[in-house]
């Protein structure tokens, strides 16, 4: 019984090894993933250009112009006409944001009663738009709060707003993407590795030449997944050492929760990938199925957008999700520094899913049929 | 020979509505090279598949070193050896780690299975190439290297699936040479082949059609039985009769 599984993973590893391109493909997923992708995936907008439509030409008015100018966010345009014609150019695409003050907007606001400021966005783009408007709020809200320290008064703008980004206190995207990153490349190691590796001893005929031995089920799926937990640990440690490398990201937790959230998630998942293997018949169908799969768990787990915002179905869909508690416990170890015992539902339900998925790949692998 | 090694009776296996495998019975003798043979198409694998416990029959009963071949599949995995139509070992391993892969998951001891590998390597003549990966092998080689795989536990009945399929005349005679060698060690031999001058070299053999035993003898017995002059004879009165097409 024991002595099998060494001569097993001995097997696997071997094969692995001489395998012209997969070892060379995975130092290059988490190089990639770590130093590429933050990159591209920034999502804060830059260059947003504005039409500044200045009815009250107050010393205020003149105020909020130079800070939205002198922002890194904002180009202002040259423009010289009416609200339709800034209208015109938001339709025409020229410009991004149309900013209009009302006349006596400052005098007004002394008084205690202004007309509100005009903001009017371009949201084809819904992220420029929002962030567009999200700055300028924010941008002019500041000049009216100088303006009023200044002289001294009382405005309820001053407590109008208050911005303040707890645990990410930059606001920094990386922060937030990184820790998804590494979800994402456990998630295709564990995936598709085993996936792969099945369906080419399926396709092979090799598998059947196994089936016809004594070997104990459990046996030859432990000696399939082990090598692959391994193999996405380490590349976990890989890209956190990245991460800490170039964006000095480091775990405010501890770094031990991480890899026991991974590890139990390493097991789901590649107990996933083998019961795919199990009922699939050929490489196609397998890997077209996992893509599927793996789609719906980037999209639906909080990797790129917050699960709270989903409708409430698709919320309970996502219960049954393994990267939905990984990327809760990796994110919070990362930026919060939350302790063990506060994820201990994610670890439970990242336990629970570990054994189920694992149990179904043993049960659907059928030596005889 | 009355000692029974394969006993099957009413052995069927049904894929939907079309039965592969036609209530067959027979029985085989320990230390016989038994000749399975029948056109393509007459359900020789399926049959074959489930001595080897790789299939659930859907009818008929049977063990295979004293072993069930419904309940106890694994037990017979043990005492049985498998080369299938298809070559199915391990491209990206050598010689070498395929036979002591296979050595090891039949858990023989490490000393046993280098010395048997040794053994194996130097009959078939392939101790120079042991360090050779398997995709490097000509056809005939690999064929005779699965023949390798399959007896390395020594195991009490070596199952064999169009073994020489594919190839050339000489490496076929040697491979003929190893299958006799081992049979005279005392291994049953089950063996399915096209080649009609192979099934001479058969102890006794039976000749599927569509699904059904139709002769069971040896060679001379069935050559008097069908008034022929030589095996090739025998297997065309047979296949004429067969209505299944591939």
């Amino acid at each position: 019984m024991s002595t099998v599984l060494p001569i097993l993973i001995k097997k696997e590893l071997t094969q692995f090894r001489r395998n012209k391109a997969l070892p060379r493909l995975l130092v290059m997923l988490p190089i990639m993933l770590v130093l590429i992708m933050p990159l591209v995936t920034q999502m804060d907008v830059k260059n947003i250009s504005v039409v500044w439509l200045d009815q009250d030409r107050s010393s205020l008015s003149m105020r909020m112009k130079s800070h939205l100018a002198n922002s890194d966010y904002f180009m202002m345009q040259p423009f010289a006409g009416d609200y339709e014609m800034a209208l015109h150019q938001l339709d025409m695409g020229n410009t991004d944001l149309i900013v209009s003050v009302p006349p006596h907007f400052e005098r007004d606001l002394q008084g205690g009663h202004a007309n509100s400021i005009l903001l009017v966005a371009n949201a084809v783009n819904a992220t420029k738009g929002a962030q567009g408007l999200q700055y300028a709020t924010q941008t002019i809200a500041s000049a009216i709060i100088e303006l009023a320290q200044e002289r001294g008064l009382e405005t309820d703008t001053v407590s109008l707003i208050t911005i303040e980004n707890r645990y990410n206190p930059t606001g920094n995207y990386r922060y937030y993407m990184l820790p998804a990153l590494m979800i994402i490349l456990l998630l295709l190691t564990c995936c598709f590795l085993p996936l792969l590796n099945i369906m080419t001893e399926k396709e092979h005929g090799t598998i059947e030449q196994i089936n016809v031995t004594p070997v104990g089920r459990l046996e030859f799926m432990l000696a399939k997944l082990i090598p692959y937990w391994i193999i996405a640990l380490v590349l976990l440690g890989f890209a956190m050492l990245l991460a800490w490398a170039v964006y000095g990201l480091v775990p405010d937790g501890r770094a031990g929760v991480i890899f026991l959230a991974a590890f139990l998630f390493s097991l789901c998942m590649s107990g996933f990938a083998v019961t795919l293997a199990n009922i699939s018949d050929t490489m196609q169908q397998a890997i077209f199925v996992m893509f599927f799969f793996v789609m719906m768990f980037m999209l639906m787990s909080g990797l790129l957008t917050p699960i709270d915002s989903m409708p409430r179905w698709a919320q309970t869909v996502t219960y049954v999700f393994p990267p939905r508690y990984v990327i809760n416990v990796l994110r919070s170890v990362y930026l919060k520094g939350t302790l063990l015992r506060e994820l201990w539902f994610d670890i439970t339900m990242l336990a629970i899913l570990a054994v189920a998925f694992n149990t179904l790949a043993t049960i659907t692998y059928k030596k005889q049929n | 020979m009355a000692d029974t090694i394969i006993s099957v009776s009413g052995l069927t296996k049904q894929f939907g509505a079309f039965v592969a495998v036609d209530h067959i019975s027979f029985d085989v003798y320990r230390g016989e090279i038994f000749g399975f043979l029948g056109a393509n198409g007459a359900g020789k694998t399926t049959a074959m598949r489930m001595l080897c416990g790789l299939s659930y029959p859907t009818a008929g009963t049977g063990t295979v070193a004293g072993f069930d071949i419904r309940s106890q599949g694994e037990l017979i995995k043990r005492n049985i050896g498998y080369m299938s139509q298809r070559f199915s070992l391990y491209d990206d391993l050598t010689v070498k780690e395929n036979i002591e892969l296979y050595g090891g998951i039949y858990g023989m001891a490490h000393k046993e299975l280098s010395e048997r590998v040794d053994e194996l390597l130097q009959r078939l003549q392939f101790i120079e190439h042991k360090d050779d990966l398997v995709s490097s092998l000509p056809l005939g080689w690999k064929q005779k290297l699965a023949f390798m795989v399959a007896t390395v536990h020594s195991p009490e009945i070596v199952f064999l699936d169009e073994p020489t399929g594919g190839v050339d005349p000489i490496t076929r005679r040697q491979f003929w040479d190893l299958i006799k060698a081992t049979a005279a060690e005392g291994t049953t031999i089950f063996v399915t082949t096209h080649y009609m001058d192979e099934a001479e070299f058969c102890d006794r053999i039976s000749m599927m059609v569509d699904g059904k035993i139709r002769a069971l003898d040896s060679p001379s017995n069935l050559r008097q039985q069908f008034n022929a002059q030589n095996m090739e004879q025998v297997f065309y009165r047979l296949a004429r009769e067969a209505q299944r097409t591939e």
